[in-house]
């Protein structure tokens, strides 16, 4: 792919440049809706969940106006080649940023009820590892889209492999404490949920360092394994 | 051939394949002391609308005026190479070919509308005429056919005996159109052919080309990116007289495989 800034119109320049550079900033408010809504989990701050349920709109706002700037860039330039893959990648990611807030909206929500009851003795420790590993990545795969860094992205990608297997882990424990002790039943569900939320993450994590792939090599590698992807697109045995 | 495979050469396989009209071989094309085209190995599918794209002066349409020998009227031009025109392997350029034999199966539409001044049915009559053609039924019927297929017949059927520089320029353009395919051409070329028209002529003048592509091998040379990427099923981005790259159109479209074709779509040019 090209560096945007090399066109002959200095305007598709800009209007590229803004697309590119308002997904980071929905990346950045995103991530740091997954940071708030844990610590509202973890902490019991209630408060903190509100605003984070609030600022699921500020989310939602900047999907709606990029895709409106992304529609007007297909319908006054035209765009082929790498800036439409830019422009076709960019819709697609951030609806997939979109849902990463709609996840953290939930676990805030989730934080919120929780707030008034008793705490786990581990403190949600198993969320917050889950929660810890989703979160990077969404700011792994977000670097690896701010640098158009494919290797980069293919090693977010893999690691949504380890979220799915720490999710299975968490499921197992918490069916294991349920059994022990059906008291705690209602609390472990919401812990499940929370589990649920963040291994979702994970998933439009590597969604988007799919896009990426594309953006640069023009191939559409979902469904596609991440070992077919390393030896069919990038040549590697 | 190979048209499938956006990184093959635009060196075509191998001729015998069914889907090949032209086969062009080493291509080279001199203007006195200037060297216009430059081994071209361009081929041309058969039924398919192949579009050549590139900068003001890459010699698209030089190649595209080889074809039917428009260079031959100009003195100081010289040709080396081949076209093989299919299926009987005619080398279009080649010195002892009568460049009226090759304008009989390869036809031209120019950039502006030039219909001759005469009526409708004279100017797309003309070319039957100077075939030969005398008998007056076999004349209406061609007459009426060919403005069908330019989508033309029912805008004229009450006036054929109008002016023809009566019509809008759009349909001034489709008369031209229906005057190429007046007489069967196996090969019919667009130099530019809507350069001069408003959006809504363009746009007619695009479904025609469409629909045209089932009985006519169709090449078209123009600036409008979009257009090439709309009308055609292959596209050839031409640079200094060379072929840069040559491919299905939704891949040069899409993911070119040369920096410099991708420069030139997207406007990074110059």
């Amino acid at each position: 792919m090209e560096p945007i800034h090399t066109h002959i119109s200095r305007q598709y320049n800009t209007e590229l440049e803004e697309i590119r550079s308002r997904v980071l900033q929905m990346g950045g408010l995103v991530e740091q809706q997954i940071e708030q809504a844990l610590n509202a989990l973890v902490k019991g701050d209630a408060a903190l969940g509100d605003t984070v349920i609030g600022d699921d709109t500020k989310v939602n706002q900047l999907e709606v106006t990029i895709d409106e700037e992304c529609n007007q860039i297909i319908a006054r330039r035209q765009p082929a080649a790498g800036d439409l893959r830019l422009v076709v990648a960019v819709i697609k990611t951030i609806t997939d940023l979109e849902r990463v807030g709609d996840e953290a909206e939930k676990i805030a929500r989730m934080a919120v009820r929780l707030a008034g009851e008793e705490r786990p003795k581990n403190n949600y420790a198993e969320i917050q590892v889950l929660g810890l590993h989703v979160r990077q990545m969404v700011h792994d795969a977000l670097d690896a889209f701010a640098r158009v860094d494919i290797e980069a992205a293919l090693r977010v990608a893999r690691e949504d492999q380890k979220v799915d297997q720490q999710y299975e882990a968490v499921m197992r424990q918490m069916i294991t404490f349920m059994m022990e002790d059906p008291r705690t039943i209602s609390r472990m569900l919401n812990v499940i949920w929370a589990a649920r939320a963040l291994e979702r993450i994970g998933d439009h994590a590597r969604n988007i360092c799919e896009y990426i792939i594309y953006l640069v090599k023009g191939k559409d590698v979902r469904h596609t394994s991440l070992d077919q992807v390393e030896r069919e697109i990038l040549g590697r045995k | 051939m190979n048209l499938d495979n956006p990184t093959a050469p635009h060196t075509a396989p191998d001729a015998a394949q069914p889907g090949l009209k032209a086969r062009v071989r080493d291509l080279n094309f001199h203007y006195g002391s200037t060297h216009a085209l430059k081994n071209v190995n361009l081929d041309i599918a058969e039924k398919r609308v192949t579009a050549l794209i590139g900068p003001s002066g890459c010699g698209k349409t030089t190649y595209l005026r080889c074809f039917n020998r428009m260079h031959d009227l100009y003195a100081g031009n010289r040709y080396q190479g081949e076209i093989l025109l299919y299926p009987d392997a005619m080398n279009i350029i080649g010195p002892k070919v009568d460049p009226i034999e090759v304008r009989m199966r390869i036809s031209m539409v120019f950039q502006k509308p030039n219909p001759f001044p005469k009526s409708i049915y004279e100017n797309v009559a003309y070319g039957l005429r100077v075939r030969g053609v005398t008998r007056r039924s076999l004349i209406d019927e061609k007459v009426e056919q060919a403005l069908q297929w330019a989508a033309l017949w029912d805008e004229v059927k009450d006036r054929l005996h109008d002016l023809a520089f009566n019509l809008s320029g759009g349909q001034q353009q489709r008369l031209c159109i229906a005057r190429a395919l007046a007489t069967d051409p196996e090969i019919l070329l667009f130099d530019e052919p809507t350069s001069a028209l408003d959006p809504i002529a363009t746009a007619r003048i695009e479904e025609l080309v469409h629909g045209l592509k089932e009985r006519v091998t169709i090449i078209i040379v123009t600036h409008n990116m979009q257009q090439a990427a709309r009308v055609s099923d292959y596209t050839a981005f031409m640079y200094l007289g060379e072929v840069v790259e040559f491919g299905n159109t939704n891949t040069i479209f899409t993911n070119p495989s040369k920096k410099q074709t991708e420069d030139y779509i997207t406007g990074r040019y110059g």
